[in-house]
């Protein structure tokens, strides 16, 4: 029993089918025990952003099942709610509200999902504004920040619904090379301050440093999980080698 | 300034070819331009816009009646010059300012003798543009961050109440005598008509936009088809079909008044526009908007109400803005099936042999009161677009399309 | 464990949709049933046959030969004649000088731009039916009489109507030539230049999304601005053009109906009075919706055929 609760993420046989007959997960098996850090990678178009997207329900999935943190995500709506509450999400774009300020990003899920109290959420969102490195920010709309800045906002009103789970897809990818560090910085200090991450990313540096274990996805199938030492010096099978080729 | 003139004449004489347009274009302007002065001052006969004002206003309005009209136009007067005073923070409008109030001074004091309206009514609009260049000054400069702060939200309520109020002015009831609507007329009939019209059809309009947008092929197809229906059929049959037949479709011919079945008609048909309109707007939210919202836990109410439809009706603005003017214009059509809206008021005043053959007189009249009132709306929507623009953000380009 | 139908996300979206199908049903069939009883009491059970009774109402003018005593499907059928010859002669028109106006607002001669951004701010905030019933009440119906008919080249214009290309004063009228008649010609002009305002606007929005770098590459390439609109600019602008004048020239279609107001018998006219006169508000209904449709659906096909060749020659 304990086992199971220390278990935040557990997939099994998990099958999706796009509607136009694209097989994109074709049995894919995962488990994230809490306060894990997992890295997918994977060419583009193996299903590592469908599969991290089944977490919180943004894809459905035909076969198999996904549970997060012991709350079936199937067809039943009360769970996708429940699921959707404890996982946080970063996009690659950002996907920050543009008519609303910095603060009211932060604000608008924990006042309309949670039904806290506007005054004492502030307070914590100004926090987390700090902890992201822009507190000063709090008042500008998101067109007015830059990339980087614009990914710290949108980690930070993530971590504003207290989740237990944070998922991250492609986070750096759209930013400008000198961008990607500082949102690396936070996410590090994420990982460090104990949460459980599950991040879809290219980044190999971020994934030696912070990665507790490395999956590699290719053609909708898991091909390898290991940790980052193992994965990427020694890999064990034929396409692992020919993607770290790629990549290193 | 010697500079602009220059280069103008440059401009204007670059080719042979311009030189002939421009030579032409100014001969038969001025020729035009002469010939429209003259007439209206020589040949014109205006007494049948003086004598017919009152109807052309305000219809059949009982005369015993007319003080809560303008007690109305008091109120409505105040609140725009305090909605000017507050707008005036927006870019642009510190110069254009003083030409405005220049303008309507030069107005107010030259075209009512023009039109030999009483001393007392020369009186009470002088009193109205006072109330409204007072609005103007009491939001301006320092005024304008604390109070506009403390009752920015409030601002919308305060018009809605006031329409509301403006209503039962006009229409009586609950203490008031009650006017009916087949006694309103005129330019009364017509911005009553257009603005009740316009708030019936907005919230009418966004439910045909996400019933169309709808993953449910029940409602999509529905909206499809009354949408492609409405669209597709001239106002006139529309119209004419609501006279008709509405009484066929009612239990035991119980029908409502002509005037709401018109009304019902023209909110429908502006929905159908205004529907698509928003959807342009629904359709240019990136999924991602959508997926973040939801990530976060948003339930679907909320993702639409709070995040996507803010931005969609703020893309939108622009063609919704059409429509407005369109919808004004549509209202003429209400005096083919013999209602009495300014048009339909000209056009029973000139029937009368009294004013036999005034027609240009009047027509005129009438199309500087509509240009007037679609270049207001024009105006007031761009300025609606500035201010409730997020700074920071790229305006997204709409096409400004009038159908 | 087995999810309850209210929380089953799957089943929910059909839950919905049948029961608002079933109340839309409902609503329907009690319309239906008013409908049902309200015209079994004024005895005009939905039928098409009257269409073969005698009208017994004049048409001003026709293009084929019609008597009062012909049927009403007759009548319905000249009006029909005459709506189409309003809309093609109005879209030609229309999109002439609307093509001209839109083009002529990107001319270097800065008096050519302003009478051109004049013209489509003045027509398009003033209502059609406003302009319609000016033109013809107040500008048509003031002509002189035939003896002083005003002379224009080509043309000749006259209380009794419009005549084109070549008329003669024979005993104090004017007889020969193409006559249009004042309804028609105000209707005629009031529809084109309410059009071509619009079309303009369409015409200058596909210009303007021509890059400037096409402008001047052909400048340097020598050619003269009109021909650079003719071979570069256009062609390209017509991308754009082409879907905007599909929803205007189905607009100038529409708005064809207005004619009522000034008394030229096109369709909707025709069928106004047929209504009065046999109280098939239904039927006459239904007939003006399919056929409006219909016209609206050639437009459409035909733009959209037109689409695709301007597709085609891009690559």
């Amino acid at each position: 029993m304990n086992a199971t609760k220390q278990l935040m993420i557990e997939a099994k046989g998990v099958q999706k089918w796009y509607p136009n007959g694209f097989h994109a997960l074709r049995g894919v098996d995962l488990e994230v025990h809490r306060g894990e850090k997992v890295v997918i990678m994977g060419p583009s178009g193996s299903g590592k952003s469908t599969f991290l997207r089944t977490f919180n329900a943004l894809e459905d999935y035909q076969e198999g099942k996904v549970v997060v943190d012991g709350m079936e995500l199937n067809n039943d709506l009360r769970n996708i709610d429940a699921v959707r509450k404890e996982v946080g999400m970063v996009f690659q774009q950002f996907n920050l509200f543009p008519h609303l300020s910095v603060l009211d990003n932060l604000l608008l899920a924990p006042i309309w999902v949670r039904k806290r109290n506007r005054v004492e959420v502030e307070q914590q969102a100004l926090a987390l504004l700090e902890r992201v490195g822009i507190a000063e920010q709090a008042h500008k709309f998101p067109g007015q920040l830059s990339g980087g800045q614009q990914q710290r906002v949108a980690i930070a009103r993530a971590l504003c619904m207290e989740p237990r789970l944070m998922l991250f897809d492609e986070p750096t990818s759209s930013l400008d090379p000198e961008k990607v560090r500082e949102v690396l910085d936070v996410m590090r200090q994420l990982a460090i301050d104990g949460m459980t991450m599950v991040v879809v990313t290219h980044e190999v540096g971020f994934a030696r440093e912070v990665a507790d274990r490395v999956v590699l996805m290719d053609e909708g199938r898991v091909v390898e999980v290991a940790p980052p030492d193992q994965f990427f010096n020694h890999p064990e099978h034929e396409r692992s080698k020919r993607f770290l080729a790629q990549i290193l | 300034m010697k500079r602009v003139t220059i280069s103008l004449r440059r401009q204007l004489f670059a080719t042979p070819a311009d030189g002939i347009i421009t030579v032409g274009l100014l001969a038969l302007l001025s020729w035009a331009g002469f010939g429209v002065l003259n007439w209206a001052i020589n040949s014109a006969q205006w007494l049948v816009v003086r004598a017919n004002a009152a109807a052309l206003t305000i219809g059949r309005y009982p005369e015993a009646q007319e003080w809560r009209l303008w007690l109305l136009l008091g109120m409505l007067t105040s609140l725009a010059g305090l909605s000017w005073g507050r707008l005036r923070g927006a870019s642009g409008w510190p110069l254009n300012d003083r030409i405005a109030v220049c303008l309507l001074l030069a107005l107010t004091l030259g075209v009512p003798p023009l039109l030999a309206f009483g001393p007392l009514n020369q009186m009470r609009l002088l009193f109205l543009l006072l109330i409204l260049l007072l609005g103007r000054l009491a939001f301006s400069h320092r005024f304008s961050q604390v109070l506009s702060k403390r009752f920015g939200d409030w601002w919308a309520l305060i018009w809605g109440v006031a329409y509301v109020f403006g209503l039962w002015l006009i229409a009586g009831g609950l203490g008031l005598q009650a006017v009916r609507p087949s006694d309103w007329g005129g330019l009364l009939f017509t911005l009553i008509i257009t603005s009740l019209t316009l708030l019936l059809a907005l919230p009418l309009g966004v439910i045909l936009a996400l019933g169309r947008r709808s993953s449910l092929p029940l409602f999509r197809y529905i909206s499809v088809g009354i949408i492609e229906l409405i669209r597709g059929a001239p106002l006139i049959t529309l119209l004419f079909l609501g006279q008709n037949l509405v009484g066929f479709l009612a239990p035991n011919g119980l029908a409502p008044d002509r005037v709401w079945r018109a009304t019902g008609v023209l909110t429908v048909f502006a929905a159908a526009y205004l529907a698509e309109a928003i959807r342009g707007g629904l359709n240019a939210i990136p999924r991602g908007q959508f997926e973040a919202a939801r990530s976060l836990g948003l339930s679907s109410v909320n993702t639409m109400a709070l995040v996507v439809m803010p931005q969609a009706l703020k893309v939108a603005l622009p063609a919704m803005g059409g429509q407005c003017i369109s919808l004004l214009q549509d209202t003429t059509l209400l005096s083919i099936i013999g209602l009495f809206d300014l048009l339909g008021m000209a056009r029973s005043v000139l029937a009368n042999p009294d004013w036999l053959g005034r027609y240009a007189e009047v027509y005129l009249l009438l199309a500087v009161l509509y240009w007037c009132s679609c270049a207001a709306l024009s105006l007031g929507s761009r300025a609606l677009e500035k201010r409730l623009a997020s700074p920071g953000l790229q305006s997204i380009p709409n096409p400004n399309e009038r159908n | 464990m087995p999810v309850p139908w209210w929380r089953d996300n799957r089943k929910l979206g059909w839950l919905i949709q049948l029961v608002a199908g079933l109340f839309i049903l409902f609503a329907i069939a009690l319309l239906l049933g008013n409908l049902e009883r309200n015209l079994a009491r004024a005895g005009l059970q939905l039928t098409l046959g009257w269409l073969n009774q005698p009208a017994g109402f004049d048409i001003a003018e026709t293009l084929l030969p019609y008597r009062a005593s012909d049927s009403y499907g007759s009548a319905l059928l000249a009006g029909f004649i005459n709506t189409l010859r309003v809309v093609v002669s109005g879209l030609v028109l229309a999109t002439a000088l609307g093509v001209a106006v839109g083009a002529a607002s990107f001319s270097g001669n800065p008096l050519l731009r302003g009478v051109t951004r004049v013209y489509v701010e003045l027509i398009r905030n003033i209502p059609l039916l406003l302009q319609l019933v000016f033109w013809y009440f107040a500008v048509f119906l003031s002509l002189p009489s035939a003896d002083q008919a005003l002379h224009l080249p080509g043309m000749q214009l006259a209380k009794s109507g419009i005549y084109l290309f070549g008329a003669d004063l024979v005993n104090g009228e004017l007889v020969g030539g193409v006559r249009l008649s004042l309804e028609l010609a105000a209707l005629l002009t009031g529809l084109v230049i309410y059009s071509a305002a619009f079309i303009a606007e369409v015409v200058r929005g596909g210009i303007a999304s021509v890059p400037l770098g096409q402008w001047e590459a052909a400048k340097s390439l020598g050619l003269k601005p009109l021909q650079i609109l003719r071979l570069v600019v256009l062609p390209q602008a017509l991308r754009v053009i082409v879907p905007g004048l599909n929803s205007q020239y189905i607009s100038l279609a529409k708005n064809s109906s207005l004619a009522v107001a000034i008394g030229y018998p096109d369709l909707y006219a025709v069928a106004e009075t047929t209504l009065n006169q046999t109280g098939r508000g239904i039927e006459v209904f239904l007939l003006l919706l399919v056929v409006y449709l219909m016209l609206d659906l050639v437009i459409s096909v035909v733009m959209n055929a037109i689409d695709r060749l301007v597709r085609l020659q891009e690559r």
